[in-house]
């Protein structure tokens, strides 16, 4: 129960069926403030579809999503967005045609608000006018994101800011994933959910990567994380959540979940480990 | 109630045509996920040949069937060869503007070979009727269920019992697996082509025998029934597609029997909406499908736009500002002012289509519905012309957002038949509501353009006036892409499921993609209605939909020069080489079709 109080999100009996499959099966999960949990698990075990519900893309069949005590199950993910849950996708969605500033500048669009007043009603027509009229405190707004943006940039050291202009789907597949974070950096997140984001890095990339999240972390970020590779979960992890066939299996501190037995069988497969030695000896 | 009888009867009989048409739909999206807007143009295609063949060639019956479902057939071969199988590779709008293209092409080919009148196409059939209750049937309704149930019956076996049947199957579920596995997709391609071609082919020779006419606007009816159909019954399900047409001609068959055969098509577009909104899917789909795929900046082709430095257009802009000062004659300024009218609906189209992704194929709706308010307006309530016009823009702008407004969840194809049908509805409501509109009639006497009152008649004064307003618009649109609205309705555009994570909802930003699309499109139609003084339900048809549709791929998807480009060469051209107004449909759908497989991007790329 302390644990509960405590948590910024929990999640309590996540369901999510696709016919006669369970891809999400029964999850509870508890993260609190400033910590970072890893989800790890074979391909298909569900993590994806978890971070999917988390963020509103999906709806959950049964169980319940709660963010900062207040229950968000079934909210859309633009409600979401505003609420500061940012995430990453698995294969790296950037807007294509957008250059690599306007692509963050997307990730600051719920922190807008001269040109985006409150405003019942009339809001979205009042929005179309300032964007047209833009009076000083419009442009002010515009200029103070674009200065962030290019702050939030030089964190990827030389990798994006000369690339600032050019369009997204000029970039290399490691510079879109890195885009994607910067998007979601530029959101101010107080849950930020990184779906594999050094999937199809070299190891450079990959600890450059790691370094970051590191850094994010010390920062006091709450991490969601995705990851297949261990040695990276292990070194960033407060606690690793194992999934496999949609159900959790294991959790706890890394270590502790590398040993479990249930784990092993995960990754060497179900009853196949005469298949998994072989592989693991060539 | 023996009335109702007939009319169900009726609506079966109907409805089973719609079938043959729909089920053609259905096994080209299932294996190739393409709405082909082109298979109402291979009925058209069906409808003739058949004539050629009864009416000159004499063949009996069965013959005039074989006959026409092979020449049909080779069409569809030819389309799928060298219409879409070059674009396999490319982006998800390249098919679906090809095959517009090929609809319009195709039907331009039968107009300008077998003009515009209607023939009659007479039944091969004894006109005798029989009593079934308290109705009666004819020897033709019973041959046109029975192809329809033949055909679905060995469409059935060839699906579930043939070798490529199977391979058919195995690509609609997972083209790639079925690719991976030895299927050679093509060869199912083709035959998925030539028998929804033969299908549609055999069902317009067959409708053209029941009215005992054919006219080349049976093609775009065609294809939206068709749509309508397949769309009601789940996109790809072929079951599914034979159910929707036999609801949609049930649905039909009782609207004419309750309000009059003018509502028909209503009832079938209504149908549409209602079945979009609330089950995208289809009525058989189950109502929650896995998440889509991600699919990313993959609808619109990548390019970098051509920059035009500003002096430049300052320069272009003052040129034709200055163009009434030298001498030039009327029929330039007259050509230019077209050119600036399709100008302001493209810039609209653009922002829709290109910026925002929503390929509107029913733009010229929001013409109608600013050139109708800014006539009546003006007439009935002696709003002066200024105003009217602005007045016709800001009605544009709300009800063209308001109808649209059911469409914003969706996506692609989809959208282009939701616009497509709306703009259909508008159309249809302008001819039915006439105490407002005054219905066929149409409106005459408007009168002209004038400015703080002053009459604005000569052609110099019309000129500057309609490039004025333009340019304004132009200047107002780039505004808008230089702000935060433009990178979030290109956010949308390129990967919509992003967006939304980021905060951006789509229906207030479609929303607001529609108001200001909608105000210049309005505001083209209010001064058309002004300079032509006369206008009916059918002045904005569809032909100018494809027509801007035209000019914004060729100008570059989004790009504000460009639809102004686009305009100017569209309109100009075929006045400086003199084409004849009939073949002028056909080169545009040409140049969408060479410009979609070519130069994607157009000329000035895309924004």
């Amino acid at each position: 129960m302390a644990e509960q109080l405590h948590a910024m999100l929990s999640l309590r009996g996540l369901t999510r069926r696709f016919g006669g499959l369970t891809a999400v099966d029964a999850i509870d999960l508890d993260l609190a403030r400033g910590e970072l949990i890893s989800i790890i698990g074979p391909n298909g075990a569900g993590k994806t579809t978890l971070f999917n519900l988390v963020t509103g893309l999906d709806r959950p069949d049964a169980g319940t999503v709660r963010f900062e005590g207040q229950d968000i199950t079934g909210l859309s993910p633009e409600r979401l967005a505003a609420e500061g849950i940012a995430r990453t996708f698995q294969l790296g969605r950037v807007f294509g045609n957008l250059s690599v500033m306007d692509n963050v500048l997307i990730g600051a669009h719920t922190r807008l608000r001269a040109v985006k007043p409150a405003v019942p009603v009339i809001g979205p027509l009042l929005e179309l006018g300032l964007a047209l009229l833009r009076p000083s405190s419009v442009k002010a707004e515009e200029e103070r994101l674009r200065e962030e943006v290019r702050a939030i940039l030089a964190r990827f050291g030389e990798r994006l800011l000369p690339r600032i202009d050019q369009p997204a789907y000029s970039l290399s597949y490691a510079n879109r994933r890195r885009v994607e974070i910067a998007r979601a950096l530029a959101l101010k997140p107080r849950l930020l959910l990184l779906d594999e984001p050094t999937a199809g890095m070299n190891p450079t990339e990959t600890a450059e990567m790691q370094a970051l999240v590191a850094e994010l972390k010390a920062e006091g970020l709450t991490i969601l994380l995705i990851e297949h590779k261990l040695e990276m979960v292990m070194r960033l992890s407060d606690r690793v959540i194992v999934m496999d066939e949609g159900k959790k299996i294991a959790e706890g501190p890394g270590e502790q979940v590398r040993t479990d037995p249930k784990v092993i069988e995960a990754y060497l497969g179900h009853g196949l480990s005469g298949a998994a030695e072989q592989e693991s000896a060539a | 109630m023996s009335s109702w009888l007939d009319y169900t009867i009726n609506g079966l009989i109907v409805g089973n045509v719609y079938a043959l048409v729909a089920v053609g739909l259905a096994l080209i999206f299932g294996v190739s996920r393409l709405i082909n807007f082109a298979q109402g143009s291979i009925y058209l295609v069906g409808a003739y040949i058949g004539w050629v063949a009864v009416v000159q060639l004499h063949t009996p019956l069965p013959l005039t069937i074989i006959v026409v479902a092979a020449a049909a057939a080779v069409v569809g071969l030819i389309i799928e060869r060298f219409g879409l199988r070059p674009l396999q590779n490319s982006v998800r709008i390249a098919p679906l503007l090809a095959t517009i293209g090929i609809s319009f092409v195709l039907d331009q080919l039968v107009m300008l070979t077998f003009s515009p009148n209607p023939r009659a196409l007479p039944s091969q059939l004894p006109d005798v009727r029989f009593q079934l209750g308290g109705g009666t049937i004819g020897p033709l309704d019973l041959l046109i269920a029975g192809v329809g149930i033949t055909s679905a019956l060995l469409l059935f076996v060839f699906l579930r019992y043939s070798k490529l049947g199977w391979a058919v199957r195995a690509a609609s579920q997972d083209r790639d697996a079925a690719m991976q596995m030895g299927v050679d997709v093509n060869r199912v391609n083709q035959a998925v082509f030539g028998i929804a071609a033969a299908l549609g082919g055999v069902s317009g020779m067959l409708v053209g025998m029941y009215y005992n006419q054919i006219d080349t606007a049976m093609s775009l009816q065609a294809t939206l029934k068709g749509v309508v159909a397949e769309v009601v019954g789940g996109a790809g399900n072929v079951p599914g597609a034979v159910i929707g047409s036999l609801l949609l001609g049930l649905v039909e068959s009782y609207g004419v029997a309750v309000f009059g055969t003018s509502y028909r098509n209503l009832f079938a577009f209504l149908l549409l909406v209602v079945v979009l909104v609330l089950r995208p899917n289809g009525l058989f789909a189950s109502a929650r499908q896995a998440p889509p795929e991600p699919l990313t900046g993959t609808f619109i082709a990548p390019s970098r736009p051509v920059r035009i430095p500003r002096w430049a257009l300052a320069v272009a802009a003052a040129g034709f500002a200055i163009l009434p000062f030298f001498p030039v004659s009327f029929y330039v300024l007259q050509t230019l002012i077209n050119a600036w009218l399709l100008g302001m609906l493209a810039l609209s189209l653009t922002l829709v289509a290109g910026t925002m992704g929503q390929v509107s194929l029913g733009h010229a709706a929001l013409l109608a519905i600013g050139a109708y308010t800014s006539a009546l307006l003006s007439l009935t309530l002696s709003v002066p012309v200024g105003l009217a016009v602005i007045g016709g823009g800001l009605v544009s702008a709300a009800l063209g957002t308001l109808l649209i407004s059911p469409s914003f969840r969706l996506r692609g194809h989809y959208v282009s038949i939701a616009t497509l049908a709306i703009g259909e509805i508008v159309s249809l409501v302008i001819l039915n509501w006439e105490s407002v509109t005054r219905g066929p009639i149409g409106i005459s006497g408007i009168p002209p353009l004038s400015l703080f009152g002053y009459d604005l008649i000569s052609p110099t004064s019309i000129y500057w006036f309609s490039f004025a307003v333009m340019v304004v618009l132009a200047l107002l649109q780039g505004r808008l892409l230089g702000s935060h609205l433009g990178r979030s309705f290109r956010a949308i555009r390129d990967d919509d499921i992003a967006a939304r994570a980021y905060g951006l909802s789509l229906n207030r930003y479609k929303s607001l993609a529609f108001i200001f699309g909608g105000f210049a499109a309005g505001v083209s139609g209010g001064i058309a209605a002004h300079l032509y003084s006369y206008i009916n339900h059918e002045t904005f048809n569809t032909q100018q939909s494809i027509l801007a549709l035209t000019v914004v791929i060729l100008g570059g998807l989004g790009n504000v020069v460009g639809a102004i480009v686009g305009s100017v060469a569209l309109v100009g051209l075929p006045e400086v080489f003199r084409i004849a107004a009939e073949y002028r449909i056909l080169i545009y759908g040409i140049v969408l079709l060479l410009l979609v497989r070519f130069r994607p991007q157009g000329l000035l790329g895309t924004i």
